[in-house]
């Protein structure tokens, strides 16, 4: 019984990683008509960027400051360099463009740091297990990252759903050409929302580091889920992306827990069954 | 999408000409990378009847190569190529029957993600499960050919058969895109709304050509299995896919041969490239930034 509830537990806090994760991927492709497939590498940074931080200062808590503010700059800096021009171009450029983007972030990682597997140990305040109900007890790490993740997706739907420039994101992802017509500065939203996402996938992979190992090519995994949550959820929608991430992230955990042979079988079944039903995804209006 | 004509077709005779004629002067080194080129140019050819005839961009195509290749695995040793060919079309054009009569539901950025992650979902049926002998591949027994083969005439056996059959697949899709057919896809290509309101089954016409591509693509994947005597699961990846893609756009997008000369320009700069640095990413990459960036029209439209 204990087991399961963790798998439950396990499985929610994955899910809610990869509301990080897909949540900025949904928004790029719904506001600015961009496909990225080097999303799946900005986890991976994120996740080496906390490798290397917790490793120079012996202060894991730093890294997630440092995934947030260097994943604002760093997306701020792609999309004014690169996928500004990229959203003029055809699907066919973009994926080759993105995929080059994944071959070179890649060798940066292997020319910077290396070709290694690398664990990242659980921060010490937080190395106990907390006990949940009855003689349950579960890793206060994992219980810490599923608030931080919640508090994350909390503050990202006041943010879109609350404030002006939210509305105007919404908008944005609904009629791209609203936003022109109503005054307001595509341009600065498209910057806003590439950095967020770019700062929202950098976070996960810092949280996931001490969760996983870190290791070459470990965003793809994430890109394909984050990819099928999208098609789940409905091309830019939030709480589309929040429900089906839940969704696949419970699927996948316990998929590879109790028939690890099927489990990544299932979720893409899952979304063939989501495409013959609804074709544009559960949540769109359209 | 341009067809060659008949001064184009010289040129590109001259090449298999060149090619055919290895044996008499080239190492088995360069006779197997020639192989190697030769298979990138079937697998990327069978791709570009959807791409640059349909514009339609499937990142699932390493899926139907890799089922076509892990079909010789599957039907077991000592099976004649009469048998495995046709099993290795079938079950791959199976496959793209399902996967596209889902996938073609959606367009645009929603038949990316969809064909992307069909086609992972055949990459992890035979990486997670035992299907296909585990996830670090299998050496498998060839299918026979009519006559027994030595070890010392493999690569020259494998270069001629794997020219003939890139040949065979060329003119067929040649002849293809010449009829009705391809004038359609055509059509589709530049404008799908117009073709439905003027009443032709889009929908049809494009699962049409996803079954053929992907059983072509599953001959290609035959091929490998045939020259390589091994498969893995990687061959499925979606990567292989993107590649493809590049292949066709370095080649030029427009053009019915340009798929050949996209392979055989990657596999020379990936050659090049091994002995300059051990780096095989960053080669990668900077190929796909000067074919995406400077190349617009791919090395067909070199001289437009």
């Amino acid at each position: 019984m204990g087991g399961f509830l963790a798998q439950i537990l396990n499985g929610l806090q994955y899910g809610l990683l990869l509301f990080l994760i897909s949540s900025g991927l949904t928004l790029i492709f719904g506001v600015m008509g961009v496909i990225n497939l080097a999303h799946g590498s900005l986890f991976m940074i994120g996740a080496y960027l906390a490798y290397v931080v917790a490793g120079l200062t012996g202060q894991f808590w730093l890294a997630l400051p440092a995934a947030v503010v260097g994943g604002l700059v760093f997306g701020a800096v792609l999309e004014r360099g690169l996928f500004r021009k990229f959203r003029q171009r055809e699907h066919l450029d973009q994926v080759l463009l993105t995929f080059a983007l994944i071959l070179l972030f890649e060798e940066a990682r292997a020319a910077l740091i290396d070709n290694q597997f690398h664990a990242v140990p659980v921060p010490p305040a937080l190395d106990f297990s907390v006990p949940v109900i009855g003689g349950f007890a579960y890793s206060a790490y994992r219980l810490a990252v599923l608030a931080i993740c919640l508090a994350v997706a909390g503050g990202m739907v006041a943010f879109v759903e609350r404030t002006r420039i939210g509305a105007s994101i919404r908008a944005a992802a609904e009629n791209s050409e609203m936003v022109d017509l109503l005054g307001l500065d595509a341009r600065l939203i498209h910057t806003l929302v590439f950095a967020s996402g770019t700062a929202l996938a950098m976070l996960a992979g810092a949280l996931a580091a001490p969760l996983q190992s870190v290791y070459p090519g470990m965003g793809d995994g994430f890109l394909i889920l984050s990819f099928i949550v999208v098609v789940i959820g409905g091309l830019g929608s939030i709480a589309g992306a929040f429900w089906a991430a839940l969704l696949v992230g419970m699927i996948d955990t316990l998929g590879k827990v109790y028939l690890p042979e099927m489990a990544g079988i299932a979720v893409c079944g899952m979304m063939a069954l989501v495409l013959l039903w609804r074709p544009s995804g559960l949540f769109s209006r359209g | 999408m341009t067809r060659l004509s008949t001064k184009g077709h010289r040129w590109l005779g001259l090449g298999a000409a060149l090619l055919a004629s290895m044996p008499l002067w080239a190492a088995p080194y360069y006779m197997q990378l020639a192989s190697s080129a030769l298979i990138a140019a079937m697998f990327a050819l069978s791709l570009q009847l959807l791409t640059g005839g349909a514009g339609l961009v499937s990142l699932a195509h390493a899926g139907f190569f890799g089922l076509g290749a892990y079909t010789v695995y599957l039907l077991g040793g000592g099976s004649s190529v009469f048998v495995s060919v046709p099993a290795a079309m079938l079950l791959s054009g199976v496959a793209a029957t399902a996967i596209g009569r889902l996938a073609l539901r959606t367009r645009g950025f929603y038949f990316l993600m969809t064909t992307l992650a069909f086609g992972q979902m055949l990459f992890f049926l035979f990486h997670d499960t035992s299907l296909g002998g585990g996830a670090d591949g299998v050496f498998i027994a060839r299918p026979g050919l009519i006559w027994a083969v030595t070890k010392s005439a493999r690569p020259t056996v494998f270069l001629l058969l794997n020219l003939a059959t890139l040949s065979l697949m060329y003119f067929s899709l040649w002849k293809l895109m010449g009829t009705m057919f391809g004038q359609a896809l055509a059509g589709i290509r530049v404008n799908e709304d117009r073709m439905r309101a003027m009443g032709h089954d889009v929908q049809g016409l494009k699962l049409a050509a996803f079954i053929v591509s992907g059983a072509l693509a599953g001959l290609a994947g035959h091929m490998a299995a045939l020259t390589d005597a091994f498969v893995s699961p990687e061959l499925l990846g979606w990567h292989r896919s993107a590649e493809a893609l590049l292949m066709i756009l370095l080649g030029g997008l427009g053009a019915l041969h340009g798929p050949i000369l996209g392979a055989f320009a990657l596999t020379l700069a990936r050659e090049l490239g091994q002995s300059i640095t051990e780096r095989q990413r960053l080669v990668e990459g900077v190929v796909i930034l000067a074919a995406v960036l400077l190349l617009r029209r791919g090395l067909a439209g070199w001289r437009q």
